[in-house]
């Protein structure tokens, strides 16, 4: 069950501590010399905490179900910090603690749906990756049909020449 | 007709060219804004994360004082940097509350005696459930909370001076 995938340090913010850097204001001085002091110092082992991985982080729950549902839903949520990846994917301390936080309300008798809305209400639909049908996501259920409508009406106009000629 | 159905598939390529040029060549974006701000601050009550000092309880945002609760950590690096203007906001009254995320009791000791202390109070936020359920997505992170507990701003990565006016009119108008 444990992938070891780690996010890379570039994508980790070994730096900065947090991949969501701060857009830099252009030509600040003190942002550019507290850059400089940033890049200068060897901190990369910094970048995590020292404390150990939350309980539940890499722990399956011992009923088989329940972590059935945990892991599914795990698949599905976005990790904050590396974040192109699932948080079943990432190696990411933070991913870890989102981890154990789904497989405790997991144990607790949540529903995934209800830990799923949970996470959406504070980060908005961009942590789930099953995005709901919504205004702004209809292309995405929609366009396949288009596409599949349009290749139907292509293939209909080449069936019907071919006996003509 | 027959001349716009052959120039059709080269408008649909430049129009699928143009938006994934779009995508390419726009400025990458990848802060997460909490969707509480507006809304109440969840309910938690964080232990001390130093020995004879008081820890974090929700409770003390409804005492119709607004406050600012800094997400910070030791072992984050831009939180160093963000320290002098802590303790400007402290030096002007901004009452700070500071929730620790995955702290050592001597780590942040040590940050404190190294870095400043502007804290009234530090919860210890060991499994990052706190930071969690404010819809914080790294340290460090900086949330105004008015009198009555509703989150108010959300400042997203260290405070830098020219942060300051913006987090104290957000403070100001939150009275």
């Amino acid at each position: 069950m444990r992938m070891r995938r780690p996010c890379s340090p570039a994508k980790a913010g070994a730096r900065t501590g947090r991949c969501t850097r701060p857009r830099p204001a252009p030509g600040n001085m003190l942002h550019g010399a507290v850059y400089a002091f940033l890049l200068a110092s060897p901190t990369p082992a910094l970048a995590d905490s020292l404390l150990p991985p939350a309980e539940y982080a890499d722990t399956q729950l011992a009923d088989p179900a329940q972590e059935r549902a945990a892991k599914a839903l795990m698949e599905t949520i976005r990790c904050l910090v590396c974040q192109g990846q699932a948080i079943s994917d990432s190696d990411a301390e933070m991913a870890g603690d989102m981890r154990a936080l789904i497989r405790q309300r997991i144990q607790a008798g949540e529903s995934p749906d209800q830990i799923r809305d949970w996470l959406v209400a504070r980060y908005g639909n961009w942590v789930s990756y099953d995005p709901p049908l919504e205004p702004l996501t209809w292309p995405l259920w929609g366009a396949p049909i288009l596409l599949l409508l349009a290749g139907l009406w292509l293939a209909r106009n080449r069936f019907k020449r071919r006996p003509r000629r | 007709m027959k001349r716009l159905v052959l120039w059709t598939p080269l408008i649909v390529f430049v129009l699928f060219m143009a938006v994934v040029a779009a995508g390419l060549y726009a400025p990458s974006d990848r802060t997460i804004p909490s969707r509480l701000v507006g809304q109440p601050i969840p309910q938690f009550d964080l232990p001390p994360s130093l020995p004879g000092r008081p820890g974090l309880s929700s409770a003390v945002f409804r005492q119709g004082r607004p406050r600012i609760v800094n997400i910070f950590a030791s072992w984050c690096v831009p939180c160093r940097a963000e320290a002098p203007q802590l303790a400007e906001l402290a030096r002007r009254g901004v009452p700070i509350d500071g929730i620790a995320v995955r702290d050592r009791p001597q780590d942040l000791a040590g940050f404190l005696a190294g870095y400043g202390d502007p804290f009234r109070t530090i919860g210890a936020d060991n499994d990052r459930r706190v930071q969690l359920a404010l819809g914080s997505a790294g340290v460090p992170e900086t949330f105004v909370v008015d009198g009555r507990g509703i989150i108010r701003h959300q400042h997203i990565g260290a405070i830098m001076a020219q942060d300051i006016p913006a987090i104290v009119a957000a403070y100001e108008a939150a009275r």
